[in-house]
């Protein structure tokens, strides 16, 4: 086997993950798995001087080079955060040298998953990775062991389960629609092979396949209304996994969606997947927007907001059309690379202020300037305020929508809205007014959080031409 | 294809749908463990059919697994892990069984309908086979519903993983279903291991998972 880009993206986190899994001490393993990330970063970015071979079971192509070097950076990222983030986790006494090793080898195990499910070229092989990726995070989900990780977990296990199962009874069923075209055997389940001949399956077996992957691979981006395990999960696993989770994990989900979206796309009989996404995204903007300001965690408050947003890019990608697909993957975009700051600071403030309830956490920026600035620059530019990234992305979306369908752009409008004013409303106690809680000075890196936010804010200052056309395409792809 | 092919076939699978029955009023969880493993052995005769009149090999592979991972290893450690926690002699009953089953009826009527509507074009063995293999899931999902036991949840879903299987097999020549099978495999393993790791009801004190729903949304 050659050596290229796709190997590089799948051994390096399966090998790290391997050599994490025994060796021993907590500042070696955190320095390894910033280096085995940093590496699969930079064998993902080699992806465009060189593209790899498509083969039967893997594919590299302008939509998932995308979602991959976005995937990988915020690995990096997150790897960095949370090698000073665990030092204190350690100290405190939640975290043992032996769940630590664990942790560390889980996070490269679900890296190379996720990598896999991205580079899928088979769409059975697309199920198992994400399966993996489920039991992975599952499985750091619970790993304070707490009443409430071990509920998040067992919710979370439940639910993805039954979402990963529907996904597959639709991949059967999608096998079955390509068999009597495309014969019997592996090609019948290699992406690159159905969509070229999508044309001619059955469009009711394809419009059902569709259904039943909407709902299993729905269940895994947090569309409401099957989110419930979303928020457990986030506020209860350890704050770099809900950085990943929110920025990463619901995005290869999409990503799945919207390869079987492509697939449809390509047949005409078949039932147009658009309407479908665009009202499961709308109920999940408006039901998360209603959700956030009665929040009384933190974390469990981004999480809605993560429901939110996921809401938005599904219905970008709902809508369709060259504009509305760009908006959706710069919207995608930006709210990995803000929310993923945004957890990074709420991780510090809960380890500053020990606590993650809301009512305890008061004038941060009296006692912890840097951080409280960070986190309201985060919230800022999450809640869509100019002129950071994710306000250029909601314009675009809103005002696509508007000149195509505008009583939807008003519910979106509506939601939007909401979102801000209850996120403006619980940030307002957190950051300002009396400090309250306890004072520890906070003592994971700043560097990622701020690292994240100066792109989203260069981001909405100015694109380079050279992005904005790399968006066009993978749009123009999307159909 | 011959006619006892098909007909031994779709004896199979519309046993397995009689057992999802069986399972849906089973209240004991003693009961409910050994219909599970009958079903399990009915979905490894099944493969096993599927293997021979397909003549795809590996197929027996999945069937094996069925055999003693599902039929055998599983109901015995869930069997002793029951009488470990001490909840064998627990009833386990949520919604009425006339309810039950009823809505049971409700969704295999809905997974002929659709099915046979949607795959006319393919041969009739896959068709009847694919109903069958929705109804399988559907009511493993309406029996983790109905159920508020942690043991009985994952029960029902292994019974609609099942049916998965089911489908997987009767769609001629798939690929890649070993492999699936493993990894659902793993899953329930996982799942079954969770039961006890996360140790339940060491720290609920109950398998009851209303237990675990009263901390459900804020902690005040």
């Amino acid at each position: 086997m050659t050596i290229d880009a796709l190997t590089g993206v799948l051994f390096i986190p399966a090998l790290a993950a391997a050599l994490l899994a025994v060796l021993p001490g907590y500042r070696m393993t955190a320095r390894l798995n910033v280096a085995a990330t940093t590496l699969t970063f930079l064998c993902a970015l080699s992806m465009f001087v060189r593209r790899p071979p498509t083969g039967a079971y893997l594919l590299v192509d302008d939509l998932n080079a995308t979602f991959i070097v976005l995937t990988t950076f915020v690995g990096f990222t997150t790897s960095v955060f949370s090698a000073s983030y665990i030092a204190h986790e350690l100290e405190t006494g939640r975290l043992t040298p032996p769940f630590l090793r664990f942790y560390h080898a889980m996070y490269q195990v679900l890296m190379f998953a996720m990598n896999l499910a991205l580079v899928a070229n088979n769409i059975g092989l697309m199920w198992v990775a994400i399966e993996m990726a489920t039991l992975t995070t599952v499985l750091m989900v619970g790993i304070y062991r707490t009443h409430e990780a071990l509920e998040a977990a067992w919710k979370y296990f439940i639910l993805g389960s039954v979402g990963i199962a529907l996904a597959l009874f639709g991949t059967i069923l999608i096998y079955m629609a390509a068999r009597p075209v495309v014969g019997e055997g592996l090609d019948a389940m290699v992406w690159t092979v159905l969509v070229k001949r999508a044309g001619g399956f059955d469009p009711a077996l394809l419009n059902l396949a569709f259904i039943f992957l909407l709902l299993g691979y729905g269940t895994k981006v947090g569309l409401a209304p099957l989110h419930a395990w979303l928020p457990d999960a986030h506020a209860e696993g350890p704050t770099p996994i809900s950085a990943v989770l929110s920025g990463l994990l619901l995005n290869v989900a999409l990503y799945a969606l919207l390869r079987f979206k492509m697939l449809l796309a390509t047949n005409a009989d078949a039932l147009a997947p658009g309407p479908l996404m665009v009202t499961l995204g709308l109920i999940s903007l408006v039901f998360a927007a209603f959700m956030l300001y009665r929040r009384r965690d933190i974390k469990r408050m981004f999480a809605y907001s993560s429901i939110e947003h996921m809401g938005i890019i599904t219905f970008a990608f709902g809508m369709g059309g060259p504009i509305a697909n760009f908006a959706g993957l710069l919207h995608m975009t930006m709210h990995s690379l803000t929310k993923s700051a945004i957890f990074f600071a709420v991780g510090n403030v809960a380890q500053a202020k020990g606590t993650q309830r809301i009512a305890d956490i008061g004038g941060l920026t009296e006692t912890h300037p840097t951080l409280g600035w960070g986190l309201i620059l985060g919230v800022v530019a999450i809640a869509g305020l100019p002129p950071l990234g994710i306000f250029m992305s909601e314009f675009l979306v809103v005002s696509s929508t508007f000149a195509r369908a505008p009583a939807l752009a008003i519910i979106l409008v509506f939601g939007l809205l909401v979102g801000l004013a209850g996120l403006f409303l619980r940030i307002n106690g957190i950051a300002f007014g009396e400090p309250r809680g306890p004072n520890a000075t906070a003592q994971a890196s700043y560097v990622p959080m701020f690292a994240h936010l100066a792109i989203v804010f260069a981001a909405g200052i100015y694109m380079p031409p050279a992005l904005v056309a790399w968006f066009h395409n993978v749009a123009g792809l999307l159909g | 294809m011959s006619r006892i092919d098909f007909d031994v076939a779709h004896l199979l699978a519309g046993t397995l749908v009689l057992i999802s029955f069986l399972e849906l009023y089973q209240d004991r969880l003693y009961a409910l463990l050994n219909v599970y493993a009958l079903h399990a052995l009915v979905l490894a005769a099944s493969v096993a059919w599927q293997a021979l009149i397909q003549d795809a090999p590996h197929l027996y592979v999945t069937a094996g697994i069925a055999l003693v991972f599902k039929a055998i290893v599983i109901p015995v450690a869930l069997h002793r892990m029951i009488v470990r926690l001490g909840i064998h002699r627990e009833i386990d009953e949520v919604v009425g069984i006339g309810f039950t089953m009823l809505a049971g009826m409700g969704l295999v009527a809905l997974s002929m309908v659709v099915m046979l509507r949607v795959t006319h074009n393919a041969d009739p063995l896959a068709q009847e086979d694919l109903a069958f293999a929705l109804a399988v899931v559907l009511l493993g999902l309406l029996m983790m519903v109905t159920r508020f036991n942690a043991v009985s949840q994952v029960i029902g879903f292994m019974s609609l993983e099942n049916g998965l299987v089911l489908a997987a097999t009767g769609a001629k020549g798939m690929p890649l279903v070993v492999e699936i099978s493993v990894a659902f495999s793993i899953l329930i393993a996982f799942i079954v291991i969770g039961v006890f790791l996360f140790r339940i009801r060491e720290r609920f004190d109950t398998v009851d998972v209303q237990a675990l729903d009263q901390f459900r949304g804020e902690r005040r």
